[in-house]
């Protein structure tokens, strides 16, 4: 397999990455005022050195919900991406053409790691009522669409009214199946549609690469984890091929895959994840969860190179698993109060 | 019939174009019709008129209607 993306130990992603980082907060300084006035006011002035990633200032995500990021001028914006919050606030990403192609091509070397060079026939465990409004798609159906593009000849598990479509599986599986083929979809749906039916009509899926995203939590009442999410698509679908992975819009293009092994998230090369503890901001030990920052060296239009999410994780252990780096997981979302909390401090600080 | 008069033909049906739309200056999200899912169907009737396989990075680099035409060349399409 090749494992271009994911080629780094730690001492050689620190190493490359420290440099990229510090040029990008000065990028990020000089092109966005919003962004240089927040860092004037976290005493991170212009010069100050940084020995450590872990050093450099960070940004809640919810700030791109309540403030203009940008580093681009208006008129080189080429797409704005919105993120669905709980809250109904949406998060506000501004790529102009050459950030838009690069957040592309590197998720697409990413998902390469796992699907091979070729683009093969894809199968998406969603409905293409999700383009029905062609001027405005969900976050959803955005999703989706960035997919697709790793794949061909698609086809779709979901019918327009969003029940399962067996006939459509089944079609798919006779012309494709006896190749590896890739399947995509949200966790949940995988589970609760595609892994039924599979199981029900006794499909086979061995020849399956799964990619799928979101968390565990709709999940918990079927009682079913990441394990036991892989153990019985093993047993009866076959489907041994399953990638889970993290990533957010405030930093598209940049996603955490789970390994071959699973259980675990590990960080392409040009990224990295840090958990801090929420009292002390320290960087935690391994095997203590805390507050999951995320690093990428690919936001070049809006300052989102360095952001503190509102997800709890875990790195349990770092060039020890199939990936070099940090191993990881997410454990789920940060108590609303205390996520409010740690945007709160920040933007005190910052006043 | 050359490359480029295939080519036309495939945007012009795929994308539904008008008879004033300059196909051959076509960029990539210039029109509505050729936003991301638009993009889909082109590259799925371009293989299918050329009978060739574009890779994920060719299906993302292909931001204009040149850049088509100089990837089937490259991929050995002749008039």
């Amino acid at each position: 397999m090749i494992e271009g993306m994911f080629s780094l130990d730690q001492a050689a992603r620190e190493k490359a990455l420290l440099p990229e980082l510090v040029a990008l907060t000065g990028h990020h300084r000089e092109h966005s005022t919003e962004y240089r006035r927040l860092l004037d006011a976290l005493d991170h002035p212009a010069g100050r050195g940084y020995a450590a990633v872990a050093d450099l200032p960070w940004l809640p995500v919810r700030m791109f919900k309540h403030h203009t990021l940008r580093s681009i001028a208006e008129d080189e914006v080429f797409k704005v991406l919105t993120s669905s919050g709980t809250t109904g606030d949406v998060s506000r990403i501004y790529l102009d053409k050459e950030a838009a192609g690069t957040q592309q091509r590197m998720l697409s070397a990413t998902i390469r790691t796992v699907t091979g060079p070729r683009r093969i026939p894809m199968l998406l465990v969603d409905t293409r009522a999700l383009f029905k409004n062609r001027a405005s798609f969900s976050a959803r159906g955005a999703g989706v669409l960035g997919m697709m593009n790793f794949g061909r000849d698609h086809a779709f598990a979901l019918d327009e009214q969003e029940r399962p479509d067996p006939a459509a599986v089944k079609e798919f599986l006779a012309r494709h199946g006896d190749r590896p083929f890739l399947i995509f979809g949200f966790t949940y749906m995988v589970w609760l549609y595609l892994y039924e039916l599979a199981r029900t009509e006794s499909l086979d899926l061995s020849n399956g690469i799964l990619v799928h995203s979101g968390g565990w939590k709709r999940l918990a009442d079927q009682a079913v984890d990441n394990a036991e999410f892989r153990r019985r698509l093993a047993t009866d679908t076959g489907l041994v091929r399953s990638h889970n992975f993290y990533g957010m819009v405030e930093q598209i293009g940049t996603v955490y895959l789970e390994g071959p092994s699973g259980g675990s998230l590990y960080c392409p090369d040009f990224a990295d994840v840090i958990v801090r503890d929420p009292q002390t901001w320290a960087e935690a030990p391994i095997g203590t969860p805390g507050v999951v920052e995320v690093v990428s060296t690919l936001p070049r239009s809006y300052p989102g190179h360095v952001l503190l999410t509102e997800d709890l994780g875990v790195v349990y252990g770092i060039d020890d698993g199939d990936w070099p780096g940090k191993r990881f997981a997410i454990l789920g979302r940060l108590p609303r109060a205390e996520a409010r909390g740690c945007s709160d401090t920040f933007t005190g600080a910052a006043r | 019939m050359s490359v480029n008069d295939r080519l036309r033909r495939v945007f012009v049906e795929t994308l539904e174009l008008g008879e004033d739309v300059h196909v051959e200056e076509l960029k990539y999200r210039d029109l509505e019709a050729w936003d991301s899912l638009g993009h889909m169907s082109l590259v799925a009737a371009i293989e299918d008129e050329f009978g060739v396989q574009l890779d994920t990075e060719q299906v993302i680099d292909m931001s204009s209607f040149k850049v088509a035409v100089d990837m089937l060349r490259g991929l050995g399409v002749s008039d």
